[in-house]
């Protein structure tokens, strides 16, 4: 015991010399990678640009514009806009212009080509909701101004390219007039906008663009309503689907006048199956429809008359159209054969002559193709040649040109859903492991040059050769287990459902896989991965086996859709078995428990409140049979604003026996009134975190006992009226509430109002305490608060001779069913950051000193340490609290520039910090995710337990080669000089 | 206002159920967390089952009871549940009548949940959903069946009971039968704690100059208290310094004694060495 506090003394002590964490430039890289991605590519636009770099401007799902180098795919510049701010249209405007329009048709905002740098935003308001329009037409001038085209809100708008500024706007107020395109045929002054109106009514308006004054307004009805969207086969004719998607409308409008014609798909297609979608796509003369098995291309040839032109029954991917010359238009087509994408680029006018058919070899991970951009280029024999875009399933982006994948972006990664961690293979003869030290000399050249670098003697190359020597360690980057842990793999799930191993070295992409089983299929029409589990980690009498995760996922949105399963091994990335539940899950819950082959025992509970045990063995029965009286669980309702906490009942009674199913019962309730509580953040512990001790022991030799417990719950509840943003609210009425709830029996433990508070909240719970963050309404600042929570009943074990005489209940058992007795303390402090996630260090055995990591809204991470969120901070402290490495209470929290954990860098989009520990105990590993990854290794009390990576190991030897050889120098000397004494 | 009424009314009910054959009841206990039967004062606690379902009576509250007789709403049912059974009254909250002898020997035999419900609203009752809260049977048996509640309140709201033994339940759970089958009961009502507020420094701030100049004042010592280590030292070298002053004459008048000094003290040095000599 006293050796332990001695300890933590000495740790306190050795933290509190040096509390900062930070970083010198020249160990940037060392420890930490970066890595930066878009997202999945809506839109792509090409720089035409004659002169310059060849670009391609693209905006993404995760609302990133971004300039991409055509030639190498890295990003030249980007700009992440507003979760809320989501981008409905860019294009490219004089050239030299990005035009965005977002937020639902209402921000346009301009943007330089070369460097990213924003020329004008301006806002546009409208009457109503609607679809959002943005054209640029090359040609349509106004004053010798290029005039850019927005329909938005119900109204059109005519705005100046050079200067945003809104030139005329017309308002399309009727209201069941649902706008479906907006045309500019390009060498005329007029627009047409053409909709739908009440359903079965097709409205057409003519506009004139230089003025916006209505020149005509036609309209026809027509009885078998519309559906879906509309494909525009010329500038004045559309092809629209009727409302059972069996009969295709040919609209055209030509000089004004409506005139129509009915074609049912069964005619041009004898084998039709089901109602029929239609892609959209803006080739002339073409379009596409889609029923469940079949794509048909289907040609308009004059009058309204419809002709099939192709029809597949592959997947197949459609670009819009890109005009090569006066007259001819050129497009792209992607299908897909077995191993293989055939591409091939056709003429409009042209189905059967091919301009360009290649065919590109494509790893089946990659997926369907999504979306495809074509660009052209002039070859060096002057003909026309022809690049792609390609998007594909797993949300990656390729560039192909001559039949070759030019390069690729893996942008998966920009959206990953949840993260775990792997440990690597050990090393062992079998093993093929990156080859260790090049030879002896190499080694011993390498440590005279760090020796030179420590003793100030190296020249500006020998630095830079060290600096690289560093960076490209051999030994971070090796694929098997190190004895520090720091090797690991980190394994992603992304929205795409696709797998991804990254190695915590250098971030490399070890193996990617894309799950069967997230794949789109008949039983499950639009799966959605959800969490990431580890299922089987071998070690002690399993270590033969790879370690496996559990993939979660279910098929649609709803959560009482069915459920996937599907385990994939960690070393391999191979799937090795998934399963198509025929029950929900709403819940997992890993069991503490393992079986023989260290499998981790799952129970799933599905949205009928009954629990699934898997792996659906008769040993993890028996094991779970064992346990079954042991097992508690609780459910948050988020909408209902009620907690529940649920215990096993008996089997299932259901007309199947399965034995692997069990009923359940609730056993406590928690119900906030819902006029004046919602519930806004719940948070638990880390469920494999390790607590070194229980005892703290504090200032006057006093101990105090953490209450720790795995089964507690923070709750943060805010007024109903006060979840809305920040400042939607007075003071008055908004409260929010945080509760520590015991999940086993249902008592709060804790509950304190913190009045003219308003939420987001975020927080983190870990050993004895959680501190959460919040808005303080009365204050106008963020304000970060700390709850520690304390066992009274071991505070009497402070007598020795108790200790001695065994008379402590230190080992007897915790029911949580006593009455607990607990104290808590609290303390609350203002905070400058609005946060966007906050996590906290994890080392493996919890000793040393902890961090809290903060995601800032600015997407860095910032360490914090725990010391500053401590209860028993007073304004004064005395003698023996400052020893104690208590430090004197301020209002605010401070922000130390050099606690940076990302330095000079920025996770773009910040989703998720997760902290992993390592085997060495100073150490731990963080994970920051958003739009671009951040990896690193955190020592919160500076890494104590082992010599730095820089540390001069030549220096050392020399020092002792040198002092041995200075023992034996005067040895010898003092001999000789006994002998002369002797003989004297 | 109305409803603070009720409240206050509804919290002495409950008060005045906890304490049945007391006689004097303080009112302090309604706005602190103390709980009403304590522990450390077991000549309070009933050793009967709470008798009746009807208020006690008692002189210098009646008045006010009376007032809550003619407001019955609230008034609330407790159900209870033993195992898996379904929920049956037990009663109102003011008087547990029910005892447990036609179910409990069984549930504590098999050591299952002994659950019980209250409604969510005291008002209008059950509200938007009854409250639950259970504990192992075998937690309960005492010399009667002891129980205590902890009742989170929040207006009229019940947010949460927390239902158990008064004491502590160790966990290898023994088969014990009450020596009578009712139930004693203990009840705290518990409300939201204030937040401590975030220290606010402004003063200081404000005054930043001053309350520095305040603060340097009071540390200013005496100069002696600053600086006694300095001085004791160098008084001594200044003593020492002078008494060898005052030795210098002496030694010029006596020029030998240093240059015998020097022999003496190197054949005191040389003394073992040349016994090793010898040797």
């Amino acid at each position: 015991m006293a050796i332990r506090s001695f300890f933590l003394f000495i740790l306190f002590f050795s933290s509190s010399l040096s509390p900062v964490f930070s970083l010198y430039e020249d160990q940037v890289g060392l420890m930490d990678w970066h890595q930066q991605y878009i997202g999945k590519v809506k839109q792509a636009v090409f720089s035409s640009q004659r002169a310059g770099r060849k670009r391609v401007v693209v905006s993404t799902e995760e609302n990133v514009i971004a300039s991409l180098d055509l030639r190498h795919g890295e990003i030249f510049w980007r700009h992440l806009l507003g979760a809320d701010d989501v981008i409905d249209g860019i294009d490219i405007g004089l050239g030299k212009y990005v035009i965005t329009l977002s937020s639902g048709g209402s921000i346009l905002r301009s943007w330089n080509l070369p460097d990213g740098q924003m020329v004008w935003e301006s806002s546009l308001q409208g009457p109503k909701h609607s679809k959002s329009f943005l054209l640029v037409p090359t040609n349509l001038k106004f004053d010798k101004d290029n005039v850019l085209v927005v329909f938005s809100n119900g109204r059109l708008h005519a705005i100046s390219c050079i200067d945003g500024e809104v030139l005329w706007k017309k308002d399309f107020e009727a209201e069941s007039f649902e706008v479906q395109q907006v045309i500019q045929p390009p060498g005329s002054d007029l627009i047409y906008v053409v909709g739908f109106a009440a359903s079965y009514q097709f409205e057409m308006y003519q506009i004139n663009a230089k003025n916006g004054e209505l020149l005509k307004h036609e309209s026809a009805s027509f009885s078998s309503g519309f559906s879906g969207e509309v494909s525009l086969v010329s500038t004045e004719t559309v092809v629209a689907l009727d409302s059972t998607g069996s009969i295709l409308l040919t609209i055209s409008f030509q000089d004004g006048k409506i005139s129509s014609q009915q074609t049912p798909i069964s005619n041009l297609v004898e084998d039709s199956l089901g109602p029929a979608v239609i892609i959209p796509s803006s080739v002339s003369g073409i379009f596409a429809i889609k029923t469940d098995a079949v794509t048909v291309f289907i040609r308009v040839i004059g009058e309204g008359k419809l002709e099939v032109v192709e029809k597949t029954t592959h997947e197949i991917a459609v670009s819009d159209a890109l005009s090569i010359s006066e007259d001819q238009q050129a497009f792209a087509l992607i299908q897909h054969a077995s191993s293989e994408i055939h591409l091939t680029v056709k003429l409009a006018h042209d189905w059967d002559g091919n301009l360009l058919k290649e065919s590109v070899k494509m790893d089946w991970q990659r997926g369907l193709v999504h979306k495809v951009f074509i660009n052209n280029y002039i070859r060096t024999d002057r003909s026309y040649g022809f690049r792609v875009l390609i998007v594909m399933e797993d949300h990656s982006l390729l560039l192909l040109q001559q039949g070759e994948i030019v390069w690729s972006r893996e942008d998966g990664l920009a959206s990953i859903i949840d993260v775990t961690t792997s440990e690597l293979p050990v090393e062992r003869n079998g093993v093929s492991v990156a080859k260790v030290e090049h030879n002896l000399f190499e080694w011993l050249k390498g440590h005279m040059l760090k020796l030179k670098g420590t003793l100030m003697l190296a020249s500006p190359e020998d630095m830079a050769a060290i600096q690289s020597m560093r960076l490209k360690s051999s030994e971070k980057s090796k694929m098997t287990r190190d004895h520090n842990g720091f090797r690991k793999l980190l394994i992603v799930l992304t929205r795409a459902g696709k797998l991804f191993a990254l190695h915590t070295g250098d971030g490399r992409i070890v193996w990617s896989h894309l799950l069967r089983s997230l794949h789109k299929s008949e039983a499950c029409q639009s799966p959605i991965g959800l969490n990431l589990y580890q299922w089987q980690v071998p070690h002690h009498h399993a270590m033969d086996e790879n370690p496996s995760v559990l993939v979660v996922s279910r098929c649609g949105p709803s959560s009482d859709t069915p459920g996937v399963l599907s385990f994939v091994d960690t070393y391999t990335g191979k799937e090795l078995s998934s399963l198509s539940l025929d029950h929900a899950v709403v819940q997992v819950i890993p069991l503490p428990y393992t079986d023989s082959t260290e499998q981790r025992l799952h129970l799933l509970i599905n949205a009928d409140k009954h629990a699934h045990l898997y792996p659906k063995t008769s040993e993890a029965l028996s094991i779970f049979k064992r346990e079954f009286l042991n097992i508690y669980w609780y459910s948050v309702e988020d909408q209902n604003g009620i907690i529940k906490g649920h215990a096993l009942k008996c089997k299932c009674t259901g007309e199947v026996a399965d034995e692997f199913c069990f009923d359940t019962r609730d056993l406590w309730s928690v119900v906030f009134p819902s006029e004046s509580e919602k519930i806004v953040a719940t948070v638990t512990r880390k469920l494999n975190e390790v607590v070194h001790t229980q005892a703290k022991v504090v200032a006057d030799q006093d101990v105090m006992y953490k209450y720790i417990s795995r089964n507690l719950l923070f709750v943060a509840t805010v007024a109903p009226k006060g979840s809305g943003e920040i400042g939607s609210v007075t003071p008055e009425e908004s409260w929010l509430v945080a509760y520590l709830i015991d999940t086993v029996t249902g008592r709060i433990l804790h509950r304190v109002t913190h009045h003219g508070s308003q939420g987001p909240v975020h927080a983190v719970f870990s050993e004895n305490w959680v501190v959460y963050h919040y808005f303080n309404l009365r204050a106008h600042r963020y304000e970060m608060s700390v709850i520690e929570i304390y066992d009274q009943s071991r505070a009497d074990n402070k007598d020795v001779w108790k200790l001695v005489l065994g008379k402590h209940n230190l080992t007897s058992p915790i029911s949580l069913f006593s009455r607990p007795e607990v104290i808590t303390k609290s303390q609350s402090y203002f905070f400058t950051h609005s946060l966007k996630a906050i996590a906290v260090t994890s080392t493996a055995k919890g000793i040393t000193s902890k961090q809290l990591l903060l995601g800032t809204i600015g997407d860095q991470v910032l360490a914090l340490d725990k010391r500053f969120l401590d209860p028993r901070r007073t304004v004064n402290p005395t003698q023996a609290e400052k020893e104690e490495g208590i430090i004197p209470l301020t209002d605010s929290l401070p922000i130390i520039p050099q606690s940076y954990v990302t330095h000079a860098l920025r996770v773009e989009g910040l989703r998720g910090i997760i902290t992993v520990p390592a085997k060495l105990e100073s150490t731990t590993l963080v994970f920051a995710h958003g739009v671009d990854l951040f990896f690193t290794q955190l020592a919160p009390s500076r890494t104590y337990d082992s010599l730095t990576e820089d540390f001069s190991y030549a220096l050392l030897l020399i020092t002792i080669v040198a002092l041995v050889a200075a023992i034996f120098v005067t040895w010898r000397l003092s001999e000789r000089k006994e002998l002369q004494e002797k003989w004297r | 206002m109305k409803w603070v009424e009720v409240i206050v009314s509804f919290i002495l009910t409950l008060s005045f159920l906890s304490f049945p054959s007391c006689g004097f009841q303080s009112d302090e206990l309604l706005v602190d967390d103390e709980e009403f039967g304590l522990e450390g004062a077991p000549q309070h606690r009933s050793p009967e089952p709470i008798p009746t379902r009807s208020p006690p009576v008692t002189s210098p509250t009646r008045k006010r009871h009376s007032d809550l007789d003619s407001d019955s709403k609230i008034q609330f049912s407790l159900d209870h549940a033993f195992g898996d059974s379904d929920f049956s009254p037990a009663g109102t909250f003011s008087a547990r009548l029910k005892t447990w002898s036609h179910g409990g020997q069984n549930l504590l035999e098999s050591d299952d949940f002994y659950r019980i419900r209250l409604p969510s609203n005291v008002l209008s009752p059950p509200g938007r959903d009854f409250i639950i809260s259970s504990v192992k049977a075998r937690c309960l048996p005492r010399e009667s069946l002891d129980e205590h509640f902890v009742i989170h309140m929040e207006g009229v709201n019940v947010l949460a009971v927390n239902y158990g033994s008064p004491g502590s339940c160790p966990y290898p759970r023994n088969l014990k039968l009450p020596a009578k089958w009712s139930f004693s009961s203990h009840t705290v009502l518990k409300n939201s704690e204030q937040a401590p507020r975030a220290p606010v420094f402004t003063e200081e701030i404000l005054g930043g100059e001053n309350a520095e100049g305040e603060v340097v004042q009071p540390a200013e010592r005496s100069f002696w208290a600053k600086y006694w280590m300095y001085l004791i030292p160098l008084g001594l070298i200044v003593m020492n310094a002078i008494t060898q002053a005052m030795n210098m004459p002496e030694e010029q008048a006596t020029g030998q004694v240093p240059a015998q000094g020097q022999p003496s003290a190197g054949a005191v040095q040389r003394g073992p060495s040349s016994a090793v000599r010898r040797r």
